[in-house]
């Protein structure tokens, strides 16, 4: 082999690059950490299922903050047929009272960033971190 | 043809992870085992493809010169285009690997109504890979959000920076249409230009569909087929952590994008996508221009057997002088 102590120091750089996740979990010591959410109600539904929730929540925000804010649509009727107010203060937050216990935990997760919900809204007190 | 060919292989392999993933044993031969056997051969390949260069023998340097080569004091030289030093190499090769800048020299030559062969720049190949390239980076190093825990801040950044422009939620990202854009312009190229459309081969065509795929498939995920993202982090996590489960309820869109990513890290040590590590082992790029100034022996020189005169008189010393030869020892 020619030159092997340049192409083998890159061969060490490439897999120390490819395995960084590896080492850097196994330092962290944190890989079998899962999210745990803090939900408080007494109400059995959701204004959407679980799956659609989970998956699609900021549209559904996104588009209720757009129906509030430019026309003044205040009433949902969700998929069982209950209507709901369009509010996060006021409807999702009655039971997902707690930012830092609930959105907090999976957004910190997932890695993202500052959702602007809160650019508007006032975060609840005793919620912060 | 060939381009139609890589396009149903495509089709195929996500046709395959569509309706393979959906029982639970499919969904761990797409989640957890092709993965593992993938990345296996990626690592393995890309090594054993290394190593296999790094046995030719390099006996001269054979850099292109692109400028004046260092000789005597008072001639100006060109240090980027025709290195003399290892400093001047390392310069030439960041800024090949970083900005592409041997394809920003890229030409095309045109047939004008004359008849009048015409050279001009074509700097849209060069934009293009560049653009698909650093894309195809910064995606990767966002997806390091499934494989770390906590997420190092450096990642998030990116990843607010990437939804700089706030549109539309989750934020529209500038790299996923970059990528794209850029992948449908070079593969565009392979129809458009009839040069570049007779030398291409499956092994042109297949990549760009693949990446195509795997491209459409994390846009479709990420706007329009959203999938439960915590319960992904917990199979990523697995993986990495060799301590592989596969959570119920991920949609099969995440097995499409994941077994092709795993195809495309199984293929890449066979196919032209080496010149990722073949590009820092560029002869024409990374040796000085030195042939001049120093003396290079060629690594596969073995040692001569010498018979000096010396040695042939102390051997033949009597036939020569019963000859009547003369000798210089008596």
């Amino acid at each position: 082999m020619y030159d092997a102590g340049k192409i083998i120091v890159g061969l060490v750089i490439f897999l120390l690059l490819i395995t960084a996740p590896v080492w850097y979990n196994a330092a962290s010591g944190q890989a079998s950490y899962a999210p745990h959410l803090e939900i408080v109600t007494d109400a059995k539904a959701c204004v959407a299922p679980t799956d659609y929730m989970r998956t699609s929540h900021m549209e559904l925000l996104n588009t209720w903050r757009d129906e509030v804010v430019r026309h003044g649509e205040r009433e949902y009727t969700a998929f069982d047929g209950t209507v709901y107010e369009k509010s996060l203060s006021n409807t999702c937050m009655g039971c997902h009272s707690n930012k830092a216990e609930f959105c907090d935990r999976c957004h910190d997760y997932m890695a993202v960033g500052r959702p602007y919900c809160w650019d508007c809204h006032v975060e609840p007190k005793g919620g912060s971190q | 043809m060939k381009a139609l060919f890589s396009l149903v292989a495509v089709v195929i392999l996500i046709l395959l992870a569509w309706f393979g993933s959906g029982s639970s044993g499919g969904a761990y031969l797409f989640g957890v085992i092709l993965p593992y056997a993938a990345i296996t051969l990626f690592v393995l390949g890309v090594v054993y493809r290394v190593l296999k260069w790094a046995r030719s023998p390099v006996p001269f340097r054979i850099p292109t010169s692109c400028g004046q080569q260092k000789s005597l004091p008072w001639i100006k030289n060109s240090n980027l285009d025709n290195p003399h030093s290892l400093v001047g190499v390392v310069a030439r090769m960041a800024l090949e690997v970083l900005c592409f800048r041997s394809l920003f020299r890229n030409t095309k030559a045109e047939v004008k109504d004359g008849p009048r062969l015409v050279y001009g720049s074509d700097k849209f190949l060069w934009l293009g890979a560049l653009a698909f390239h650093w894309s195809f980076l910064i995606i990767l190093l966002r997806h390091y959000r499934f494989f770390t825990e906590p997420v190092p801040g450096f990642i998030m950044g990116i990843e607010s920076l990437d939804g700089l422009m706030q549109i539309g939620v989750p934020p529209l990202l500038i790299t996923n249409i970059a990528v794209t854009g850029a992948l449908l312009y070079l593969w565009a190229r392979r129809f458009t230009n009839p040069q570049v459309r007779i030398i291409s081969l499956i092994a042109d065509h297949f990549p760009l569909v693949l990446l195509l795929g795997v491209v459409t498939s994390g846009v479709c995920m990420r706007y329009f087929f959203k999938v439960d993202l915590p319960a992904v982090k917990q199979l990523a996590m697995g993986l990495i952590s060799l301590n592989p489960v596969v959570p119920a309820g991920i949609g099969s869109i995440f097995f499409i994008h994941l077994f092709l990513v795993s195809v495309l890290l199984a293929y890449f040590p066979a196919s032209k996508l080496m010149h990722m590590a073949g590009i820092f082992l560029s002869p024409t790029r990374n040796l000085a221009n030195s042939n001049r100034r120093v003396r290079h022996i060629n690594p596969w020189n073995y040692p001569v057997k010498v018979h000096t005169y010396e040695e042939y008189e102390d051997e033949f010393r009597d036939v020569m002088k019963a000859a009547g030869l003369p000798v210089e020892k008596e």
